[in-house]
């Protein structure tokens, strides 16, 4: 996304008013206006800046709201920024805060966001999330992290109670999309030293959204009421809000068809049957996460990965259509890039091995493994890593079996997942299943990863690749540096990419307003209404 | 699903007191199992569920690892019993050969009864001799350890274990193995200290044996009876065992499977039109319980018959 | 009995502190730690979060400040993984829930079995025993996660009688399959138990002094054969126990219901040190003290054991 593009977008979205959910013509509200969702798992945490996880996310966007907020195709509107200014230069943006209430009745100012912000770069906080203030570029976020300097010394400040201004290290073109990430959210200043780590605990917990929540009991269920003393209430129609635990996606499937849930994930491979069921309610939109198997090239990697055939080879023999067809069955896409297909201005490299024929490609693999000295009767002899899961074992059973017949022989090893991100980090694996998520919607969030000093577990580097993001920060035209970079990963193979994600899920058809259009599946409570059946 | 101790320590006693009669409880025994139906029927189906799990890989179409493509993605259609295309139990959901997935996951299921119920006996006999050969202060010393041991719940360590040292079959062996040695060492400590002070021991004592040589040559065979029990009602449990942890999915490594793995696998998708998936391994898996039961008990009462 | 009381107890110290620290080494020397995330923290942040949990110390020293702290404040601190609560919370929240579900199918199996073993042995080779014996045998070996989701399809998809999961304490609708699941196997166990016992005690010189007395059948059963034929049942009684409480994390995955076997299975493949040491030693606790109201049990109802 270009710098240019970013500033329409905005200005365009800052024209419309409010955006406010209406049934459509012919739709008569339900009475009972309660939407209750499906949680594989507890909440973790309910503090915007100890949240680290997508279930956590849903719910704060219930409980607060930044200075922006996303319409339903995940379009930056504004939230508690009633509007904002940004200098010539591109580094100081002011906000102007709209006047709106804490659930206690308590101002929202200016303060409460630098006091938020601040908060999540305290080291003392520990906060997992501190890296996305950085990612925002906010001034000195780096030093403050590392110790170097005082939270205080943050570019944020409270020029009054309604005005904010934010100073960055160097100009931004994204930074606005940030500003609906749960980590930016406000938090009341008061509460929080008041009760300290409890604060968000459902006696304690004070917000900014259009819900406050009514009980959180661990591990079962978590309830979120509508907010009279949210600014847009009047707009707010769905009154409660249920998140419900089912650790076990097929009993959370039966629950859901017993009329319990009005939105569960499917499990993989019964999307076909569901589909043809339950046509208005079997839902399958792309998700901006894309699947891979990793390999290692590091020091500690096995000797075989160093030789560019070999991956080339495990590349091209694995057969993705049938990964996606026949296996997952979701409406996922078989993986060629490393970057979701879905992102917003991404053209995929042309002339890649997608489109030959996969007899083609297995005699090619054959050749590339003859050529580096393999075959099956001196395979290469790999261990591959996942983390436990349903999906990802029989993923990993697929590979293992398209693998096997040139040569290439893979012992599976499955470990949980405190185990696999430990040795993902240490550098102690051959081949590991890995999946990425977009935190924005641009291909810079995925490409990131393989930067030598990105994520790149695998440690493969490339100085060619490293410049071409470097020079993407602040390019104008980024389409072409991108598709370059994934030239790069598809010659070099660091990492066998697999799938992009699709959210495959079963709806309830009388609810309305969950958004479809959105790659990164942000949802908003108050967008929702219930429609009588 | 439990253990009868009371029973195991009357059949225990009945050894020591036909040790001092001089008459063999197994004279008899032969012929009063042989007419135990419910025990031969157990019998019966332990043979064939062995000779399954040795011979009945050769039957097999297909391996247990090989993903059928032409089934794969239709399961629910293409994918249940059929002897045309050689899934004669179906495929799982990759489309993988059922029939030979249950050959391989018996293999497993009975290795890890049988080599655990080995080890906890083994461990069992051993301490619960020594303790109760060597008596004074290691007997008690021994014994209370035992008394700590027991209250310490069992399957979070097993857990723990498997967590710390990852998916592995020598310690799942092992873990599922050391749960159940305690009870076995008081019985065999109780019997050993009625053993000890007949002539027979003192003759040996006398004669410049070693501990070790009386206890191994002297104390143990008297308790085989004990032990042979105890060995066969262990095993199921052991099963049962194994079957949660992989459950809780810290059991075999893929391609490999086992009864648990298979059922909890089936169990899942129940509701999905593919009910041989859950039939097919639970039948193998209830049946040898029930056989390993019946031959238990039936070996117990021929060995302490009781008048009824 | 005091006395033995007492021993009992005085064991029961080391005990602990032995699980306490095995438990405690396990974890810390199993790969991964609480804070490994997919993104690899800053070492500033990881820094903080090490010291904050008391991480850095030398392990003998983290294990005493974890004992003072537990022993002297009952404190088992703050959880690794959900930051805004304690375990003290967790458990507080967690626990009752089990013992809610886990007592009534405690109650549920020694009822239902002792009765159905009863019957059973008084019955002896008609069809009712032969009932009682199938049922036990079947319900037995059936894996109680096959019959979590049979039950959810059942009675929540079918018959829309009872919700699929969660809980109140309230509103029984929530107890009655947790209970079904988590008893059935304990209650065949049990009357498998009770009936062969029965059977033994029924055949015994001293009934059939009473019977020859002319005593009417069921006073011979109540006076005589019930209470000496408990006695296996109630050796039974404290692994069944233990049991239950282990198996509770099948009940917490299928049902939902938020109790602490779920939350020892996560701590412990999440690595949260505290949350799973607070549950391994309550879960230690209750074990020594179950055995211990067994064996009290057993003196009480058999005379003839001495302590």
């Amino acid at each position: 996304m270009t710098k240019l593009f970013a500033t329409t977008a905005l200005l365009t979205a800052l024209a419309m008013p409010a955006f406010a959910v209406q049934p459509a013509e012919g739709e008569t509200l339900a009475e009972n206006q309660t939407y209750t969702y499906w949680l594989l798992d507890a909440i973790k945490s309910l503090d915007p800046a100890l949240n680290t996880d997508v279930e956590g996310s849903d719910a704060l966007r219930s409980l607060f709201e930044g200075l922006m907020t996303e319409s339903a195709t995940g379009e930056m509107i504004p939230g508690m920024a009633e509007s904002h200014e940004v200098s010539d230069d591109g580094l100081t943006y002011t906000f102007t805060l709209r006047e709106a209430t804490w659930s206690n009745g308590d101002p929202v100012t200016a303060d409460d966001f630098v006091f938020a912000w601040q908060r999540v770069v305290t080291p003392e906080t520990a906060s997992e999330y501190a890296w996305y203030i950085e990612l925002m570029n906010v001034d000195n976020a780096t030093a403050i992290i590392a110790g170097e300097m005082t939270p205080d010394q943050l570019g944020v400040a409270a020029l009054d109670d309604r005005t904010l201004q934010v100073t960055l290290s160097a100009p931004t073109p994204y930074f606005l999309n940030t500003l609906s990430h749960a980590t930016t959210y406000p938090v009341p200043r008061a509460v929080v030293e008041e009760h300290g780590q409890a604060w968000t605990q459902p006696a304690n917990i004070v917000g900014n959204g259009a819900y406050t929540l009514a009980s959180h009991n661990l591990g079962v269920e978590i309830v979120f009421q509508k907010n009279p003393a949210y600014w847009d209430a009047e707009n707010v129609v769905m009154e409660t809000v249920r998140g419900v635990t089912v650790n076990d996606t097929n009993v959370a499937l039966t629950r859901y068809q017993a009329g319990e849930l009005d939105r569960v994930q499917i499990p993989a491979g019964q999307f076909p049957r569901l589909s043809e069921q339950f046509p208005d309610q079997a839902v399958s939109v792309p998700q901006g996460c894309s699947y891979a198997y990793v390999l290692n090239l590091g020091e500690t990697g096995p000797e075989a990965l160093k030789d560019q055939r070999v991956r080339e080879a495990m590349a091209l023999s694995l057969n993705r259509e049938v990964i996606v067809d026949q296996v997952l069955q979701g409406g996922q896409r078989p993986a060629y890039s490393w970057t979701h297909w879905a992102i917003d201005g991404f053209a995929a490299p042309e002339d890649g091995m997608q489109d030959m024929p996969m007899d083609q490609r297995l005699e090619r693999a054959r050749e590339l493994l003859a050529e580096a000295g393999y075959g099956p009767d001196n395979p290469v002899r790999l261990q591959l890593q996942y983390n436990t899961d349903e999906s990802h074992r029989l993923l990993a059973i697929a590979a293992q079996q398209f693998w096997r017949p040139l040569g290439i022989q893979v012992e599976l090893n499955n470990v949980e997942w405190a185990v696999h991100t430990d040795r993902l980090q240490s550098g102690n694996f051959e081949v590991a299943r890995y999946a990425w998520c977009a935190d924005y919607n641009e291909a810079s969030t995925f490409l990131d990863w393989f930067r030598t000093d990105g994520y790149n577990s695998g440690k493969w580097s490339n100085a060619e690749y490293d410049q071409l993001l470097a020079d993407a920060r602040t390019a104008e035209d980024t389409a072409p540096l991108y598709q370059r970079a994934e030239e790069i990963l598809a010659e070099e193979v660091p990492a066998v990419f697999v799938y992009h994600y699709a959210k495959v899920d079963m709806i309830n058809p009388a609810i309305k307003g969950l958004p479809r259009e959105n790659l990164l599946n942000t949802w908003y409570a108050k967008d929702l209404y219930r429609v009588a059946e | 699903m439990v253990i009868d101790q009371s029973k195991m320590q009357s059949l225990a006693d009945r050894f020591v007191e036909a040790e001092v009669k001089g008459r063999s409880p197994w004279a008899d025994a032969r012929r009063r199992f042989l007419r135990n139906r419910a025990a031969m029927l157990g019998l019966t189906i332990l043979v064939l569920v062995s000779l399954f799990a040795v011979i009945g890989g050769q039957f097999a179409q297909w391996s247990n690892e090989e993903l059928d493509f032409s089934v794969m993605g239709q399961v629910a259609q293409m994918g249940q019993p059929s002897l045309e295309n050689g899934h004669y139990f179906g495929t799982d959901n990759l489309g993988r050969d059922l029939y030979a997935r249950v050959v391989q996951g018996t293999q497993i299921s009975l290795m890890v009864g049988i080599v655990g119920a080995a080890i906890a006996v083994i461990v069992g006999t051993l301490y619960g001799a020594t303790a109760g050969y060597v008596g004074g202060r290691t007997d008690q010393i021994m014994m209370r350890t035992v008394d700590i041991l027991m209250s310490i719940p069992y399957m979070f360590v097993l857990i723990l274990l498997l967590v710390m040292f990852g998916r592995s079959m020598s310690m799942l062996f092992l873990g599922i193995g050391l749960i159940s040695w305690l009870d076995m060492s008081r019985i065999v400590r109780g019997q050993t200290l009625s053993l000890k002070n007949r002539e027979f021991i003192e003759a040996a004592r006398a004669t410049g044996v070693s501990s070790f040589r009386i206890i191994i040559r002297h104390i143990v065979p008297n308790l085989l009876g004990v032990v042979a029990v105890y060995a066969t009602l262990l095993v199921p449990l052991m099963i049962l065992t194994e079957s949660f942890i992989s459950f809780l999915g810290l059991g075999v490594q893929e391609p490999l499977t086992s009864w648990g793995a298979l059922i909890s696998e089936g169990a899942g998708t129940m509701n999905y039109g593919t009910l041989w998936q859950l039939a097919f391994p639970l039948f193998f898996f209830v049946i040898t319980l029930f056989g390993f039961f019946f031959v238990g008990d039936g070996l117990r009462d021929a060995l302490d018959p009781k008048e009824r | 009995m005091f006395a033995f009381i007492l021993r009992r107890l005085a064991v029961a110290i080391p005990t602990l502190l032995l699980l306490i620290v095995f438990s405690f080494v396990l974890m810390h020397l199993a790969p991964g730690g609480p804070f490994t995330g997919e993104r690899a923290l800053p070492p500033q942040v990881l820094a903080n979060l090490e010291a904050q949990y008391g991480l850095n110390d030398p392990l003998w020293l983290q294990i005493w400040n974890y004992l003072v702290s537990v022993v002297i404040h009952f404190d088992f601190g703050p959880s690794f993984v959900y930051p805004d609560r304690t375990v003290n919370q967790l458990i507080a929240n967690g626990f009752p829930v089990t013992l809610t579900y886990g007592g009534l199918s405690f109650l549920a199996a020694v009822i239902l079995g002792v009765s159905l073993g009863v019957v059973a042995a008084i019955w002896h080779n008609s069809w009712v025993d032969y009932l009682a014996v199938g049922i036990s045998i079947g319900a037995q070996v059936l894996p109680n996660f096959v019959m979590a989701p049979l039950l959810v399809l059942v009675f929540t998809l079918w018959y829309r009688w009872l919700p699929g999961g969660g809980w109140s304490f309230n509103d029984p609708s929530f107890w009655v399959m947790p209970v079904i699941a988590l008893s059935t196997s304990y209650m065949a166990s049990i009357a498998r138990i009770t009936r062969s016992s029965m059977l033994e005690v029924l055949g015994s010189n001293h009934i059939r002094t009473a019977r020859a007395k002319g005593m009417p059948e069921h006073r011979v059963i109540i006076r005589h054969a019930l209470k000496p034929a408990m006695l296996p049942v109630i050796s039974y009684l404290g692994p069944v126990f233990v049991s239950m409480i282990t198996g509770s994390v099948v009940i917490d995955i299928y049902f939902s219901t938020g109790g602490i076997g779920k939350a020892f299975v996560d701590s412990a493949l999440n690595r949260d040190y505290a949350v799973m040491m607070g549950v391994t030693i309550l879960v230690g606790a209750l074990t020594i003290l179950f055995n211990l109201i067994v064996d009290v049990l057993y003196a009480w109802i058999d005379p003839k054991i001495r302590y």
